[in-house]
């Protein structure tokens, strides 16, 4: 939480949702984790991909993860690079291996950075940073 | 100091008078350009502009090139292939770049400010910036996988700054303990601010010919024995280990059965380390320990001035200058040409380079000698 108030706190790197992530955001809006899947193969291409790097199709189709992952690796940012990160230094960095394979870049939110493990098992939650966007973040797994 | 396109030219005029050579005898240039090359005012660029710069007429070889940090060994490489063919005689490679304006800091050079629209702004929405974050959560699956610990990434550091103290060119000179390297601040966790590289403004260059030709130049030649590049693209999901495996292990393979050699026959190593971490991965990707058992490795002194297997003699990106593959390159030369003074290693007859690009993503790799045949 941010300990400044009003026009002088800096937010973090603000998202803009575009054509492409469109699904991704308003899955995110519903409690959804989507990623994207080759239509083809099947491969998941988190991400984001422009051709199936396996197959090469181009029809790239968003399908929804289960919410269930592992940490694969994290660390604890104690530099500050972006000042909307201030108020949080320091805060963590993870890359959650989902259930289905594909890694994603996030944050854990609900415990300590001191409580986080590689290999914890996370479920995904959804924090809704503005009034327009919605990003997905993972939890300890009860 | 001057802008990257100005210490280009100046490097490449060092080099020439180095070598025993005028400008008008290069045929060749092949110029890397950091990360300020792309961002500075177009007539300051690093770039082809160099020729413009240093006035070089009639170039039969001429690329601005870009494997990240790699870039030197394969600057090198192509001269190399492009001279044996009979395209060129004498090819510049030259790395140079200005990250450090005043009253910005080091790390801010590095980072990348703004977020892009979509999918690609979101690490930066959740605090993902720079290559030491990137490093640290390569360094973190190393340790949770084979129980690589602080002590052991502090060895390194701590050997390569025994180096730099015997290196006039290094930026960091004062004595360096392992509970110095405890100390240092955090920079993102498991790194501290002593496992990663100084940055520095300056320019590298290296200019390449024929076995025929360099026996006519000032310098004593350092022969190329052999030569090699790895690149892995692993996917980043699950199967693959992208943080604890390189394009050494792959760039080995070539350079290594080109100069009919094997790790034994190794007498220093100059590898990119950016990190302390990259050190360790890119020992045990070389063979000179199992994957995993780089930790145990360089914790026994072997790295250190004195070692079985001295590493980064002139301090290296840690404690002696940044300029990305220009680093390790740089003192190899001086190593195998026999001139590194008091960090002199006396057995230099096969000194071996890894420079390495992204995050242990791009490599290449040289095998360099004093000797113009290893047999």
């Amino acid at each position: 939480m941010s300990q400044e108030q009003g026009t002088t706190a800096i937010p973090r790197p603000a998202v803009e949702v575009d054509e492409e992530s469109a699904p991704f955001f308003d899955g995110a809006a519903r409690g959804i984790l989507m990623v994207q899947r080759c239509d083809d193969c099947k491969a998941w291409l988190a991400p984001v991909a422009r051709l199936c790097s396996e197959c090469l199709s181009e029809n790239i189709a968003w399908a929804q993860a289960s919410g269930r992952g592992s940490v694969h690796t994290f660390g604890i940012m104690h530099q500050l690079y972006h000042p909307g990160f201030r108020s949080e230094i320091p805060y963590n960095i993870a890359v959650v291996e989902l259930e289905e394979g594909p890694r994603l870049q996030t944050n854990i939110v609900g415990c300590a950075n001191s409580d986080i493990t590689v290999g914890m098992k996370v479920r995904v939650t959804f924090d809704r940073v503005s009034d327009t966007i919605t990003v997905p973040k993972f939890a300890p797994a009860r | 100091m001057g802008d990257s396109l100005t210490l280009a030219a100046r490097a490449v005029k060092l080099a020439l008078e180095d070598a025993g050579l005028q400008k008008g005898d290069l045929d060749g240039l092949l110029v890397n350009s950091g990360v300020s090359g792309a961002a500075a005012r177009a007539d300051h660029n690093l770039s082809l502009n160099l020729q413009t710069t240093l006035g070089l007429r009639n170039l039969r070889l001429a690329n601005h090139m870009n494997g990240a940090g790699s870039t030197a060994g394969q600057m090198v490489q192509y001269a190399a292939l492009a001279i044996q063919a009979g395209i060129c005689n004498l090819v510049a490679c030259v790395f140079a770049d200005a990250p450090l304006t005043p009253g910005q800091s080091a790390g801010a050079a590095y980072a990348s400010r703004g977020a892009a629209p979509g999918m690609a702004g979101l690490g930066a929405h959740y605090g993902f910036f720079g290559a030491n974050a990137s490093y640290a959560l390569a360094a973190r699956r190393h340790m949770a996988l084979f129980g690589t610990t602080h002590d052991q990434l502090g060895a390194i550091a701590v050997s390569n700054r025994k180096w730099a103290r015997m290196n006039p060119r290094a930026l960091q000179r004062s004595p360096l303990t392992i509970e110095d390297y405890h100390r240092s601040r955090w920079v993102c966790e498991p790194l501290h601010l002593l496992d990663c590289t100084l940055v520095n403004n300056g320019g590298v260059a290296v200019i390449v010919a024929s076995p025929e030709r360099a026996a006519d130049l000032k310098q004593p030649p350092v022969y190329i024995q052999g030569m090699g590049q790895g690149h892995p693209g692993n996917p980043r999901r699950a199967g693959y280990e992208n943080e604890v495996n390189t394009g050494a292990a792959i760039a080995k393979g070539a350079a290594f059965k080109m100069a009919g050699v094997t790790n034994d026959d190794v007498d220093i190593c100059e590898l990119y380390d950016c990190y302390t971490y990259t050190t360790l991965v890119t020992l045990e990707d070389y063979g000179f320990c199992n994957k995993g058992e780089g930790g145990p490795f360089v914790a026994d002194g072997r790295l250190e001035p004195g070692g079985s297997l001295p590493t980064n003699t002139g301090g290296g990106q840690l404690s002696g200058y940044y300029m990305w593959g220009m680093t390790p390159l740089s003192e190899a030369v001086i190593q195998t040409r026999g001139q590194a003074g008091e960090r002199q290693v006396k057995k230099h007859n096969l000194v071996l380079v890894s420079t390495q690009g992204g995050v242990l993503d791009y490599h290449a790799t040289l095998l360099l000698s004093p000797h113009k045949s290893l047999q």
